[in-house]
């Protein structure tokens, strides 16, 4: 069973990167934590016979989209969060809204657990359907990309168009300013 | 052969993860890395709904997912630029006023 082990492994490792991620004081160390969550996601999609998102993960995200946040903290000086003088006056941080929230997150995971054990298929074998070598291929990716969502590809050329202007105009110093 | 329902038990896992992480930190960098660990959570599920299903177009959302999450990390990021330069502070609740 050494595929059953490696799930576990790499799902645990996802999971404890991803709360650790939630738990550091300084973002630098958040976005190291992120990369290591983003390579075992990677690892479950080689598991699920998926190697161009596994790939795709690893260069779009650990490799671009992370070192876009790297280049943001260090520009920003890494901030370390300035908390002591907000949790004290912050409403939200009475402890009564916070209970409140607690148990808000609290339902939400009994509601995913409970909508997850009301899927019928949830027992099955996940790769027990289709032909193995057809899904991993990034052929077959490509052929269905490049034809059903050929619409959809393309609108998303214009999107990233469009980020990236917001991105320049919003970044940009105005003019006059210092 | 591991069952569906163990994927998708990650995937809620990380999202609530995310959530809770929007919720409770108090820096908005970290509240975009948590936006991101949700939009994977979701990829993950995507992903083993689509080999549950035997087809490719799991993969396919997947590709999408990733390209909404790039413009919104620029955007978010340009914007996060913007606002420390105002007020040389991170914290959302620093930034409560419309208009300055």
């Amino acid at each position: 069973m050494p595929e059953t082990i490696l799930f576990y492994l790499f799902a645990g490792m996802a999971i404890v990167a991803s709360a650790l991620v939630i738990g550091q004081r300084n973002p630098m160390y958040s976005i190291m934590l992120l990369i290591t969550s983003f390579g075992a996601l990677s690892a479950l999609y080689i598991l699920l016979d998926a190697p161009f998102v596994a790939m795709a993960q690893i260069i779009v995200y650990a490799g671009a989209i992370m070192v876009l946040f790297l280049f943001v903290v260090m520009l920003l000086n890494a901030p370390q969060e300035d908390a002591a003088e907000w949790d004290r006056t912050h409403p939200l941080r009475r402890p009564g809204t916070a209970r409140f929230g607690a148990m808000l997150a609290g339902l939400l995971i009994v509601q995913l657990i409970w909508a997850l054990v009301r899927v019928n298929e949830s027992s099955t074998a996940v790769g027990a359907a289709g032909d193995v070598a057809a899904i991993s291929s990034v052929r077959s990716v490509g052929r269905v990309l490049f034809t059903d969502y050929m619409f959809a590809f393309e609108a998303t050329s214009i999107l990233i168009l469009v980020a990236m202007v917001g991105a320049v105009l919003l970044a940009a110093r105005e003019t006059g300013q210092q | 052969m591991i069952p569906l329902g163990h994927y998708l038990v990650v995937s809620a896992v990380l999202f609530s993860i995310g959530t809770a992480g929007v919720f409770l930190r108090r820096n908005l960098i970290t509240i975009l890395l948590s936006i991101e660990i949700m939009l994977n959570a979701v990829n993950l599920s995507f992903v083993a709904f689509g080999r549950a299903q035997g087809n490719v177009d799991g993969q396919i959302i997947t590709f999408f997912v990733m390209t909404v999450a790039a413009a919104e990390a620029a955007v978010g990021l340009a914007i996060v630029i913007g606002l420390f330069r105002h007020r040389e502070s991170l914290n959302p609740d620093a930034f409560t006023l419309l208009k300055w």
